[in-house]
Order: C-alpha cells, then sequence, then structure tokens
C-alpha cells in the first residue's frame, strides 16, 4: 500500500479509527484511487465502474469490512458508487466515512452513493464519519445511502460529521419488508459558515416494520442546518422520529417532520427540540464546580456522544 | 478573638440581603433585609408559604441569583459577587428543587463531575463509590448509573439523583430546595435517614434545608420562617415547632 503522509494517516484515522492495513476485508481510497484493496472468505470486495462491489457470503458471522476514503488533493471532486450485497443471516459491520484535507484555493468534493441490499435475517451496522480540515477551499461532501432491507433484517445506522465539512446535503433512505427494523442515528457540529443538509426518508412497507430515527446536531457560529425526516408506514408498524438540535452564537436551524401513515395499524412518532443551552442546565453543572466553559463543552460532548 | 474563631462561629452570613424584580410598572421585593448566620455542623430548615422568598434565598446563597443588595460571607470571606462555579469550589452545595434533564449525560457522568468538579470537602461512608451513593438514596446501581439524565426517568428519580449528585459532592454547606418535592414516601423515610447519618459522620458540615415536610422540619437545630420576604420569626426547633401551624 502506498506510504501515506502525516495528514492522509490522520484523515483515515479520524474517519475509520485505523491507520493501517486491518486484517479483514477493506479498499483504501485517496484522491481518487484504491490504494489497498483485499477481500476475506466471506467479503469480496471487487472494483466497478466509479466504486465498488461488496458481496458479504450469507451467515458472515461478527466481520468488519473497512471503505474510508481520503481526499487530501485540494479540487479534486468525485462521485463513489459503492453497493453492497448482504447474504442472509450474515451479522457483519461496516465502516465507511470520508475525510477532506483543503489547502488549495479549490472546492474538494466527494459524492458517495451506497445501496445496501441486506438479506433475510441479517444483521448490518453501518458507521460513516465525514470530517473536514485544513485553511483551503471548501470541504463538501454529499451521501445518498440506500438501505433495502429484506425480511426481518436489522440495521444499526450511525452518521456523524464531525467537524470541519463546508456543505453537505445528505440523503439517507430506508424501504422495510417484513419484521425488518432500522436505527438510525446521526450527529452533527456545525461551525463558521457551514451548511449542512439532511433528508432521511424511511418507508415501512411491510408489516411489523420499526424505525427509530434519532438526529441529534449542534449549530454553532453562522452555520445553518435544515433537516426534513420523513416516515411513510404502509402497514402494521411503529415508527419515531427525533429532531433535537443545540444553537450557539448565530447559529440555525429547521426541522420539517413529516409523518405519512397509510395504515389504520400505523403507529409514528415525531419529536423535534430545538433550542440554546438551558441557563438551568449551566447551573447545576456550574454548581458542581465547573466553569461556564467546562459546562458547555459537558453539554455538548454529552448531546453528541 | 482569633479571625480563627471567628471564622468558627459563623459559617455562613447572609446580612441586610435584599432581592427585587422589577417589572414595567413596580418594583416588588421578593425578600428584604435579611439576616441569617449559620454555624457549623448547624442544620437549619427555613419554612414558611408559598411566595414568601425561600426558594429565591436559595438561589442567592448557591450564586444563582444576585442579590440587589446585602451581604454574603462564608468562613469570612465576602462571597456576594462570585460565580456559583466559584462558589461551588469554595464548599457550598446546592441541591435544584426542580431537577435538569441532560440528554446525553448519564447519571455516572453527573455523579464523577459532582465527584471531581471540585476539592471534595468532607468524607464519609459512600467514599466515591457511585454505586454506594444510588443505594443510599434507594435507586439499583446496576439499573441506573448509565441511564441518561432525560425524561425517560419519573420525577421522583430525577429528584433522586440531584440527590445523589449532592451526597456526592461532599460540600461543607449544602442548601436543599425542597429535598421532599416529588418524592415517593420510601424514598422521603431514606431521604431523613441520610440526613441523619451524614451529620453523625460529618458534625462540622452545616444544612439548609427549604421544606414544608414536618419529619424534616423535626430534625432542625433551627427553624427560621419567611414571610413575605422577612423573617417571621426564627429558633430552636423546640420552640417553633408547636407554633408553626398558627405562622403558616
Amino acid at each position: 500500500m502506498k506510504t501515506l503522509d502525516e495528514i492522509e494517516k490522520q484523515l483515515f484515522e479520524t474517519v475509520a479509527d485505523i491507520s493501517e492495513p486491518p486484517k479483514g476485508a477493506y479498499n483504501f481510497r485517496l484522491n481518487g484511487k484504491s490504494i489497498g484493496r483485499q477481500s476475506s472468505k466471506n467479503i469480496d470486495v471487487q472494483p466497478q465502474k466509479d466504486g465498488l462491489i461488496i458481496r458479504i457470503a450469507p451467515r458472515t458471522n461478527d466481520e468488519v469490512v473497512h471503505i474510508p476514503v481520503v481526499i487530501s488533493m485540494s479540487g479534486h471532486k468525485e462521485t463513489v458508487i459503492n453497493d453492497f450485497y448482504i447474504g442472509d443471516n450474515a451479522d457483519v459491520t461496516i465502516v465507511a466515512g470520508c475525510g477532506i484535507y483543503n489547502c488549495g484555493a479549490d472546492d474538494s468534493i466527494h459524492n458517495g452513493v451506497h445501496t445496501f441490499h441486506i438479506g433475510k435475517n441479517a444483521k448490518v451496522r453501518y458507521v460513516e464519519k465525514h470530517y473536514g480540515a485544513g485553511p483551503g477551499a471548501g470541504k463538501i461532501l454529499n451521501p445518498v445511502s440506500v438501505f433495502h432491507l429484506a425480511e426481518n433484517a436489522y440495521a444499526e445506522v450511525e452518521l456523524e460529521q464531525i467537524r470541519g465539512v463546508d456543505s453537505t446535503d445528505r440523503v439517507t433512505k430506508a424501504e422495510l419488508k417484513n419484521n425488518a427494523k432500522i436505527l438510525i442515528r446521526e450527529k452533527m457540529l456545525t461551525q463558521g459558515k457551514q451548511y449542512a443538509k439532511s433528508h432521511i426518508e424511511t418507508i415501512l412497507q411491510g408489516k411489523n416494520t420499526t424505525a427509530d430515527i434519532v438526529s441529534r446536531s449542534v449549530a454553532t457560529d453562522d452555520s445553518r442546518q435544515e433537516f426534513t425526516l420523513h416516515i411513510e408506514g404502509n402497514n402494521l408498524c411503529r415508527g419515531h422520529s427525533e429532531c433535537d438540535a443545540i444553537l450557539q452564537d448565530r447559529g440555525s436551524v429547521i426541522a420539517t417532520p413529516s409523518l405519512d401513515a397509510k395504515h389504520v395499524d400505523a403507529q409514528l412518532i415525531h419529536e423535534a427540540a430545538i433550542g440554546k443551552i438551558a441557563g438551568d442546565q449551566l447551573n447545576k453543572l456550574m454548581s458542581l464546580g465547573l466553569t461556564q466553559n467546562q459546562a458547555e463543552s459537558q453539554i455538548i460532548n454529552g448531546f453528541l456522544k | 478573638m482569633s479571625f480563627g474563631a471567628l471564622y468558627n462561629k459563623f459559617m455562613l452570613q447572609v446580612k441586610n440581603l435584599s432581592f427585587q424584580v422589577k417589572s414595567e410598572r413596580k418594583t416588588r421585593k421578593i425578600l428584604d433585609g435579611l439576616n441569617i448566620s449559620v454555624k457549623p455542623g448547624e442544620l437549619i430548615i427555613i419554612t414558611g408559604p408559598n411566595g414568601s422568598g425561600k426558594s429565591t434565598l436559595a438561589k442567592l446563597i448557591a450564586g444563582i441569583e444576585k442579590p440587589t443588595t446585602g451581604q454574603i460571607t462564608l468562613n469570612g470571606t465576602d462571597i456576594t459577587d462570585q460565580t456559583i462555579t466559584e462558589r461551588a469550589k469554595l464548599g457550598i452545595a446546592y441541591a435544584f428543587q426542580q431537577p435538569v434533564h441532560f440528554k446525553g449525560i448519564t447519571v455516572k457522568d453527573l455523579l464523577q463531575i459532582a465527584a471531581t468538579g471540585q476539592e471534595t470537602f468532607l468524607e464519609d461512608e459512600t467514599g466515591t463509590d457511585y454505586g454506594n451513593i444510588l443505594k443510599t438514596i434507594g435507586l439499583d446501581p446496576e439499573i441506573y448509573l448509565s441511564r441518561e439524565i432525560n425524561n425517560s426517568l419519573s420525577g421522583g428519580e430525577l429528584k433522586r439523583i440531584e440527590i445523589a449528585s449532592i451526597l456526592a459532592r461532599k460540600a461543607s454547606l449544602t442548601v436543599f430546595d425542597e429535598p421532599e418535592a416529588g418524592i415517593d414516601i420510601w424514598s422521603f423515610d431514606k431521604l431523613v435517614g441520610v440526613f441523619k447519618r451524614l451529620r453523625k459522620q460529618n458534625p462540622e458540615a452545616s444544612y439548609i434545608i427549604i421544606s414544608h415536610q414536618k419529619r424534616l422540619i423535626e430534625i432542625a437545630d433551627r427553624i427560621i420562617v419567611l414571610k413575605d420576604g422577612q423573617i417571621a420569626t426564627e429558633g430552636p426547633a423546640a420552640k417553633i415547632i408547636p407554633k408553626l401551624e398558627e405562622l403558616l
């Protein structure tokens, strides 16, 4: 594998918690090229036009596949298409994520389109971290993630935009067949003049399907965030979405819930709360000995934990 | 008399303390020229009708509100202009009447902040064993230590966690604003037991408890009755308790 410089190493570490190739299946992508790829006995990682096809054998148990992306070349723009086929009864973790370092005058853009076909009774944990750094122009990330859950499948989706992403337009969609369940946890922090838009759409097609979506965000400085959380219930199903945001400085957030119940046994709930850190929360932590700054960090770190 | 002896005589002194709220049309006096002295080891119950200024007094001592006029000293140091944090570091603890929710902060996180956010002032049998602290107020640590302090907890659970965070502080002066509010009878009995035990273990620590609860009032050394922002009467518990009904 190509030798990485310190910045690239640090970006891979931040978005995928690894700096060296891991034991199992992986693909490391740097500035538009694969710099290391490996399949395992049960997980096949193959290139396709503009991305990867990842096939996970049925009954694969307790395996992880890493597919982190780093852009360190200013002005690099790419659209990556990755397709995942997860066999019946598999139980796996997929770690994606993208880090951009930009020190130049041109915007760097990563558009990642991921489609997951999750087999019957399969269980998938999907972790995606996005991070931007460097003094240069835009660090722009536009991910599209689409989940197709077969009967009795389960997906746990963790979407995290840590810091430094100037602009994002993220789309997450899921469609669930009988007895399938999806949990989506989104965390977002924006600073400066950053802009973030997130649309999460879940269609509860099958009987006894469940969706639980929690989006937590912090908008600081002059940043702007827009959330639309949509759940459609077409059967006996339960859907819950929650959108919580903390505002600091001149940050602003719009949260638009939408529930579409098309079946008499669909139970759909939405909660949303936006506001600054409550004075009582600060007072409580300060009365335990923390300074105001320490109390604010504690509240925000806990909120985005 | 040495300064040391003076400090020992009174731990907390509230001198001519007033608090006013200004609205567009008029100024309302919530507290009016209050003088209170608390000795080391003393347990004082402050009681009185609703709107008499009890909770405001507690907030002024903790630093959550600032007085319009007057002075507050702790062990001889003027703390009137000190922040909540500075007062906490000097050994003042304050138990909120309405416990605060925190999304993402667990009971263990809160106890850790309480125990390590400042110097520990006193030792007692609970030590820094958070599980033990929770057991003291009737919560199973297996269930509660990892729970987020959010609205999935009942009012009674939140109140007990609030009290646990104060026990973890081991402060030299603790102000409780209606510790009985929202708590069930069984936990309340435990709470009375906790106060008794704390006093035995730490004879120098002082407590100001705002309460209407007879069983708490009975364990006081001294009772202060507030009415319309002033002290209506004060004295040893034995002397005041018989008169309480007509005073309230």
